[in-house]
């Protein structure tokens, strides 16, 4: 622990426990040398500042980041910030993104999961057998893949929280088994070509054509956001506990205004709204949702702070950690779809190549938390756009992929060492 | 006083692979009463503690609650009967803040939804009933100095409306205001009519609101003792196991000191 006093002012002396409290100003229970947020707006300002500087940066380094590849492959091209690049930008990342929503979750334990990507070739394989090669109805496949991926996420998640089995060993176990179950799945044909008209094939192809839909989804999020804030603060204020100025709630809303509708904007110059965007944002918000608004997202950061206070306040670990592995492994699956809709196909170098790597790169260089306890599904957006950046960006100048993986490798580096600066910051600072 | 005890031990015994932790270990909480369980390091307070809170349950013995043996082998057993427990390493979650961490597994929900509102005014008021003050109640707990985090957890504890409340070495990070304030806070709450059991090194604050004082040495009972009618010397001499011990020695050697 830090050396931080904890004596009191003198002069208070010694008053009984339930004893009223010794003056009027001392309704609250907070320390008068502490963090006494000044009211309104000024205050909103000195607070923000206040974090910034004790290390708690948010996605504030990512969204520099993406803004800094932006300018400069910009500058190098004028053909990047294009509708056109955007919009396919959009639906390349994800595939990825999807496979790093789930790598988000098994982070915040503080563990790692390395079998995504076989479990998404997998899924691909799985769906492609049942669809085409046996005739199972569409949906049912997709059903069955995700499945699979979840219960493989089960079988693993048992390995690690009842075996005790360290994860990284479990998952590693599972990237060579569930590669090698996949080729075994796909058979001697190797490759699988989907239905070009069903579904999963729609999932990257469809655009919402309609300029509506866009605008539609934007002008919605964002009246939610302000709905909720607005709605939430009345109820603070109706308890009479400290609530955030309306003009913090207003700019707050206008800040997210802003890049939402820009995006929509930009995305009806080429074909409106790709659906795997939509689903992309959807998957992102309900599970945001799930992180921070339920007693299962608590119990998920509880364990990512202290597996022993966490199982001492009766939260059964075992069946949390297996819960978050099942979920790795449905997002994996699911993202190995997106991956198969792309190519329309499912191969045998699904799930290979540097696809873990991105998934794993795309949370931490969104900010999630390398050590547990500390994130959001939103990294798995930002940090997706900065990969999908990097290699478009690379692939439009024509710079062979060599550079392509060595950038990206120096990107993960950079943001695993912002994650521990910050995190020592926060240490010193008396944060983390 | 009630003549049933809210929460008895009867022979109570736990093994670490080659140490014998708790041997036949006797402990009777009546309502209303502070128990305090004294002992050197390593005596098997700790370990006892652990036993009632159903973090590492006995290998052997009964516990009974309200005159009725229960089964206690999990945490969640143990806060049923109402039994509240502050250890003696806290296990708090540093990521959290001081909110999440006093409804830690057991939420307030609204449509199944966290109801941070209705927590964080629960958490103020509680905070404020207890006179404890930190800086904010949406800090994480990382950023309280120890003596913050030991309130924090007391105030965590009692959360549940529990029947027993056990606190384990709570005033050893302790400023002297602070003690002051949860040696006030052992009396209230049994001036409310709950059993504490308080685990401390500390004479002073075991004359100071124990009722009757329980001795571990060794893993064994070795005593108990009325605090009003014993003197310091004779718990002592439970403690280390002879009159004649390092503490008497040192009394000895500067008769002034002792007074
Ligand atoms: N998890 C464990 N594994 C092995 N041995 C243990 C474990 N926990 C405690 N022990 C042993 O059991 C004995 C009692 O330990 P315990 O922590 O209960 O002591 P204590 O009375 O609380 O001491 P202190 O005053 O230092 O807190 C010690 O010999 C200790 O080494
Ligand atoms: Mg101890």
């Amino acid at each position: 622990m830090s050396a931080k006093m904890t004596k009191e002012p003198s002069g208070q002396g010694r008053h009984a426990v339930d004893a009223p409290p010794a003056a009027a100003n001392a309704v609250h229970p907070v320390d008068p040398r502490l963090l006494v947020r000044q009211q309104g707006f000024k205050g909103y300002l000195t607070e923000s500042l206040r974090k910034l500087r004790s290390g708690e940066l948010g996605s504030l380094p990512v969204v520099l980041g993406l803004a800094i590849i932006w300018a400069i492959f910009q500058i190098k091209d004028s053909a990047f910030l294009s509708a056109e690049n955007l919009s396919n930008l959009s639906i390349n990342i994800v595939g990825t993104g999807l496979i790093a929503v789930g790598i988000v979750f098994v982070l915040l334990l503080g563990e790692i999961d390395l079998s995504v990507g076989s479990v998404s070739g997998l899924s691909a394989a799985i769906f492609a057998v049942l669809n085409v090669n046996q005739g199972m109805p569409e949906w049912q496949a997709v059903l069955v893949a995700i499945g699979s991926g979840a219960l493989i996420g089960v079988v693993q998640g048992f390995f690690f929280a009842k075996v005790g089995v360290p994860a990284f060993v479990v998952t590693l176990a599972g990237l060579l088994a569930w590669n090698g179950l996949m080729l075994q799945v796909l058979g001697s044909s190797g490759t699988i070509n989907i239905d070009d008209s069903g579904f999963v094939a729609k999932l990257t192809s469809y655009y919402f054509t309609d300029v509506g839909a866009a605008y539609g989804l934007a002008a919605a999020a964002v009246l939610l956001y302000f709905l909720t804030a607005f709605s939430d603060n009345r109820r603070r204020a109706r308890a009479a506990i400290p609530s955030r100025p309306t003009s913090e709630i207003v700019l707050r809303t206008v800040g997210l205004a802003v890049p939402t509708f820009l995006a929509a904007y930009v995305l009806n110059q080429y074909k409106g709204l790709p659906l795997a965007l939509l689903i992309f944002l959807a998957v992102i918000v309900l599970l945001e949702f799930v992180l921070r608004r339920t007693p299962y997202g608590r119990k998920i950061f509880a364990l990512g702070g202290s597996v022993e206070a966490a199982s001492r306040s009766g939260i059964n670990v075992a069946r949390v950690r297996i819960s978050v592995f099942a979920i790795s492994g449905g997002m994996a699956a699911i993202g190995g779809l997106f991956i198969a809709s792309q190519i329309a196909a499912a191969n045998q170098s699904a799930g290979g190549g540097n696809l873990l790597m991105n998934a794993i790169a795309a949370a931490v260089i969104g900010g999630t938390s390398l050590f547990g306890g500390r994130g959001s599904t939103w990294s798995a957006l930002l940090g997706s756009l900065v990969i999908g950046s990097i290699s478009s960006g690379m692939a439009l100048l024509g710079v062979a992929a060599a550079v392509n993986f060595m950038i990206t490798g120096a990107v993960l580096l950079a943001a695993a060492v912002i994650d521990s600066i910050s995190r020592r910051t926060q240490k010193v600072s008396g944060r983390a | 006083m009630s003549a049933t005890p809210v929460l008895a031990l009867r022979g109570i015994s736990k093994r670490f692979g080659a140490v014998q932790a708790l041997t036949d270990v006797e402990l009777e909480i009546h309502a209303g009463e502070v128990v305090a369980l004294v002992g050197d390091n390593g005596a098997g307070k700790s370990t006892l503690v652990k036993v009632i809170a159903g973090v590492g349950p006995a290998d052997d013995g009964v516990i009974e609650w309200e005159g009725r043996p229960v089964q206690v082998a999990r945490p969640h057993d143990a806060q049923h009967l109402g039994v509240a427990t502050v250890y003696q390493d806290l296990a708090l979650c540093d990521n959290l803040d001081v909110v999440g961490n006093l409804f830690l597994g057991r939420e307030i929900r609204r449509f199944g939804v966290l109801d941070e509102v209705e927590m964080e005014r629960r958490s103020r008021e509680l905070l404020n009933t207890l006179s404890i003050r930190i800086p904010s109640v949406r800090i994480p707990i990382a950023s309280l100095s120890g003596g913050q985090r030991q309130t924090v957890a007391i105030a965590r504890s009692l959360l549940g409306e529990p029947k027993v409340v056990i606190l384990d070495e709570p005033t050893a990070a302790l400023g002297v205001e602070q003690t002051a304030q949860v040696l006030d806070l052992v009396e209230r709450l049994r001036e409310r009519g709950l059993g504490v059991i308080l685990i401390s090194h500390n004479m002073a604050d075991v004359k100071a609101v124990a009722d009757r004082v329980g001795v571990l040495r060794l893993g064994r009972n070795n005593g108990f003792f009325d605090v009003r009618s014993t003197s310091q010397e004779e718990i002592i001499a439970a403690i280390t196991g002879a009159t004649d011990n390092a503490v008497t020695r040192r009394r000895a050697r500067s008769p002034e000191a002792s007074k």
